[in-house]
């Protein structure tokens, strides 16, 4: 499998795209890695507190000041039911543009740590088997395996879904 | 590149005027009515006027008159936009000193063609 | 090459609907029969404006509709028609016509050809039946021309004698020779017989004659056309040489008219398709738009302030290089100078959004005109402070409420002449909207000296619709605020004229919505005021820091009434549940801030910390806080842009050290608390119920 393994993560790869191929950024949780698509992510912050929002869903960690623009955080592990930690140097949020039913919103996501961008040909996407596991599949655009990793490909317009939450929270 | 003195009262015609000008190559001078005209007129030199008769302040008419009194605009063309029912106005424009009019409405083709005739 | 002129039409609309204002003003102030020529030129200018862009753009319905408007106006300016009140309230017809026209093509939508039709139709009988001399009418006919339109090869002879003064004119014979060779071969032969000696010349004077022959397939018009410009200022003779025609060059309309005419109108055809077939534009129907007019010294008196503000910061970045501890006071200065150019241009930018409220009350002439002689009234408005500036947006959201309240009082205010005569009031009632700033308001007041409210009519349908109950006692504001407690308008108070599906309590809606209040005074027999409070602007408010354990929130200052320590004797607690404080004379509920937001306070004991008593829809309320930080004044972010609206907070801001801060939302919070069995709603029915207890 031909993979581009790009060592600048923090920005954006302007290469030439093959049609069939993605780019996904690729990050860290629980020891698992997940992969989001490149054109999406808008920057990638460190981790400063973020403000509180009263009587949220407590996956989502608040909001916080992204030059002027209010923009709510949500912490991945919770959000996957995955045990919450403590914040270390290596945790950043990944700001997503994430397509609403009607309109596009920024959000932050906060990740382990980043890893890296890779180059993915379609083709070699797998559908995710079914499996009764913590994470609800609705969200999962499909797996691929990199260096005999198994890499997580998310569909980030649905990493919000009011419903697939309750569910995933239910499998618990 | 010639320079054009248009004078109307209405933003949207001003505009319009301006764009088809430009847009074949002249330099445009905009102006709102009489006065405003008189003003940007004595301050450059302008080789064609075209002017709308109906405005507040100096109508289009006064404005030829008083534009024919300043020696360096005695012979600059000067276009009145008229309407076809005011005839009466043409002959009172060239009483005035006008050189000839452009009828309304127009659209941008006629509006190049005169001018072209005007100044080549 | 082609234009598109859609881009134009945005600015022609724009002007069309300001030029219909100025045309309505001026038609209402007109003293009828006394009528000042120049205020009836300017109603004509405007009319004349919009029909030559009508006409410019292709709008034919339009610009046809607006011509017979103007040819009628013409006729009253040149003095050949007399300005009567049947023709003036035509007028004003139209024009409303003439707005709707203009909103549905705006828009891509259909014209109301009805409406348009029979108005026109009205228009043009008026006309008809002219009052004083007739004018010759200006009306569009193809003209019959004298002149010949045949095309056939030929050679024309013309002699072209241009009088002394055609340059004068700034015309040229060279010119009419460059367009003569466009339509064939052209050779002419000059005859220089009148010319005078050298030293008797005059430059600016022309001599010559020319004979020339053109060699082709044109017309006879065609070559007339040529000369058009200046046909009175030549002897000109154009004749074929085949045969021997003679033409009169008296000036008559030119046959250009009729061919331009007839080939604008095709094109017209087919412009207007395109514009009503246009992809319908998201536009409400007049009321908001996104531009702003902007005078040029504001802008000029922003660019200066954000060059001191350039400076200022370049001194600064020039201090903090290679900074020492000697540079300290140096560092302070200028921080204070930056606090200084942030706030002028703070304060500049607002202005920017300001605009004088003139352009809501406009609407009010008309609109009570209108009104007061549809319902047989006798009223008259009296208008103040037209010039006191508020943001362009609140001002455009508060048109609506305006509107509804100038109605209420107008149908249900103000009484019919006789009834004012029989309570020895004077038969004219008087209606007075004033506007002006108090603190960092605008203030709005509708002021009727009519009936005033009825206070046993409000109560009694306040206890059919149970809001309130059979034994209670209010006091007088209490029973007036009753109009505005939604489900409180019934069929029987709603009228054809006020009631258009826009209810009282809607009114308070919006004006809460703008971070408004509405009061209202009155007297039976005498008359109504409503008061209504604004913000001067939308984007920033003056808030009061709170602090809730490691939470900070901003409570609006406006919404403050007062802050306290609390005093254990004055907490009292209902049926275990809701919990109460007496202040003074009443009973406020607590809304426990830490409850309602589920975040953990220094301390649950109502002494250790402070209650904040703030006003939500008319009801005072205490919030319980930790500590009282700063007042300051802050930017409102939206939380919903990329979030989603939640319960008891109405936005949030930016603190001074980048961190984020919610703001409260008082009516949120009482709905909120009142889903945790703390608070209640109406602290004046726990009087009744602790009298009992």
């Amino acid at each position: 499998m031909e993979i581009e393994n790009q060592s600048e993560t923090h920005s954006m790869m302007n290469t030439d795209l093959d049609l069939n191929a993605e780019q996904f950024l690729s990050f860290y949780l629980a020891g698992e890695e997940y992969g989001v698509d490149i054109l999406r992510v808008q920057e990638i912050k460190c981790w400063e507190n973020a403000t509180e929002v009263p009587n949220s869903p407590d996956y989502l960690k608040g909001v916080i000041n992204l030059r002027g623009t209010i923009v709510p955080v949500i912490d991945m592990r919770q959000r996957f039911g995955i045990e919450a930690i403590e914040y270390t140097k290596t945790t950043v949020v990944i700001v997503l543009k994430v397509e609403d039913a009607d309109r596009e919103r920024t959000v932050g996501f906060i990740v382990d740590a980043v890893s890296d961008v890779y180059t993915i040909e379609s083709e070699l996407l797998r559908a995710p088997p079914e499996t009764g596991d913590s994470i609800d599949l609705g969200f999962v655009k499909g797996l691929t395996s990199i260096n005999e990793k198994m890499v997580v490909l998310l569909d980030i317009d649905h990493l919000l879904d009011e419903e697939k939450i309750s569910e995933s929270q239910n499998l618990h | 590149m010639a320079s054009i003195l248009a004078v109307d009262d209405s933003a949207s015609m001003r505009q319009m005027v301006a764009f088809t000008l430009k847009g074949a190559g002249y330099e445009v001078i905009e102006a709102v009515d009489g006065v405003d005209a008189l003003n940007k007129a004595k301050g450059k030199s302008i080789n064609v006027v075209l002017t709308d008769v109906n405005m507040p302040n100096m109508d289009g008419i006064t404005l030829i008159k008083e534009l024919r009194k300043l020696p360096n605009y005695k012979f600059t063309p000067m276009l009145m936009l008229t309407t076809e029912s005011s005839m009466d106005k043409k002959s009172e424009g060239k009483s005035a000193g006008a050189t000839g009019w452009l009828v309304k409405p127009f659209n941008p083709d006629q509006l190049l063609g005169t001018i072209k005739k005007v100044i080549g | 090459m082609s234009i598109d002129m859609s881009q134009f039409h945005q600015v022609f609309f724009e002007e069309s609907f300001e030029g219909l204002d100025i045309m309505e003003t001026g038609l209402m102030d007109l003293d009828l029969g006394a009528a000042n020529d120049e205020e009836i030129n300017t109603i004509f200018r405007a009319a004349h404006s919009i029909k030559g862009g009508a006409g410019t753009f292709g709008f034919t319905d339009i610009s046809s509709f607006t011509h017979v408007m103007e040819t009628l106006l013409d006729e009253m300016r040149d003095g050949c028609r007399e300005v009567t009140r049947e023709a003036v309230d035509l007028l004003l017809a139209s024009i409303d016509c003439l707005r709707e026209m203009l909103s549905a093509v705006d828009a891509g939508d259909e014209i109301d050809q009805v409406r348009k039709d029979s108005l026109q139709k009205d228009l043009e009988s008026l006309l008809a039946n002219g009052s004083g001399d007739s004018k010759p009418q200006s009306v569009q006919q193809t003209v019959e021309s004298s002149k010949d339109e045949t095309t056939s090869q030929g050679i024309w002879k013309i002699t072209f004698a241009p009088h002394p003064n055609l340059f004068k004119t700034g015309n040229d014979p060279v010119r009419i020779f460059r367009e003569l060779k466009t339509l064939g071969v052209l050779t002419s032969i000059v005859d220089i017989s009148k010319l005078p000696s050298y030293f008797e010349l005059d430059p600016e004077e022309s001599y010559l004659t020319w004979e020339m022959k053109l060699d082709s397939e044109c017309s006879e018009a065609e070559i007339d056309e040529v000369f058009a410009w200046v046909d009175e200022e030549c002897e000109l003779t154009i004749s074929k040489l085949t045969e021997q025609v003679i033409i009169d060059d008296s000036p008559e309309e030119e046959i250009t008219v009729v061919a331009t005419e007839e080939k604008t109108e095709i094109e017209k055809q087919d412009s207007v398709k395109p514009v009503v077939a246009r992809k319908k534009t998201n536009k409400k129907a007049g009321s908001e738009n996104s531009s702003i007019r902007v005078g040029i010294d504001k802008i000029d008196a922003l660019i200066n302030m954000v060059g001191e503000l350039v400076i200022t910061q370049s001194m600064l970045s020039q201090i903090s290089e290679n900074f020492v501890e000697s540079d300290l006071e140096k560092l302070r200065d200028g921080i204070d100078e930056l606090e200084r150019n942030t706030r002028e241009l703070q304060e500049n930018v607002m202005q920017i959004r300001m605009l004088p409220i003139s352009f809501s009350f406009n609407r009010f002439p008309r609109l009570v005109r209108d009104m007061a002689s549809k319902l047989g009234k006798n009223i008259e408005l009296k208008m103040s402070g037209e010039q006191t500036e508020l943001d362009k947006t609140v001002m455009e959201k508060i048109g609506d409420p305006l509107v509804h309240l100038v109605r209420n009082s107008l149908d249900h205010g103000i009484e019919m002449p006789d009834v004012r005569k029989a309570a020895g009031k004077p038969e004219v009632g008087t209606l007075q909207l004033n506007a002006y700033h108090e603190g960092g308001n605008i203030v709005i007041e509708i002021v009727d000296d009519g009936a005033g409210l009825n206070k046993e009519r409000i109560l009694s349908k306040a206890r059919e619709n149970g809001l309130v109950g059979e034994d209670e006692i209010l006091p007088d504001e209490k029973i007036h605020e009753l109009i505005f407690a939604p489900g409180f308008s019934t069929a029987a108070e709603v009228s054809d004229v006020s009631g258009r599906g826009v209810s009282m309590d809607v009114v308070m809606r919006n004006i809460r919505d703008l971070g408004g209040v509405v009061e209202i005074k009155s007297e039976e027999g005498k008359g109504s005021t409503f008061t209504i409070r604004l913000p001067l602007t939308l984007a920033i408010l003056d808030g009061q820091l709170i602090r809730v354990g490691d939470h900070v929130y901003i409570i609006p200052l406006v919404s403050i009434v007062e802050s306290l320590q609390v005093e254990s004797e004055n907490c009292n607690s209902l049926a275990g549940k809701a919990e109460l404080y007496k202040l003074r004379e009443e009973y406020i509920s607590i809304i426990r801030l830490h409850k309602a937001f589920n975040i953990t306070p220094d301390s649950t004991e109502l002494t250790k910390g402070l209650l904040v008593v703030a006003e939500s829809e008319g009801q005072k309320v205490g919030i319980f806080v930790d500590d009282l930080l700063a007042q300051q004044q802050v930017v409102i972010k939206s939380l919903e842009t990329n979030y989603q609206k939640v319960d008891g907070i109405s936005g949030a801001t930016i603190l001074g050290d980048g961190t984020v801060a919610m703001i409260l939302d008082m009516t949120g919070l009482v709905h909120l608390s009142r889903n945790n069995p703390v608070a209640i709603s109406n602290s004046q029915s726990l009087i009744t119920e602790e009298a009992v207890a």
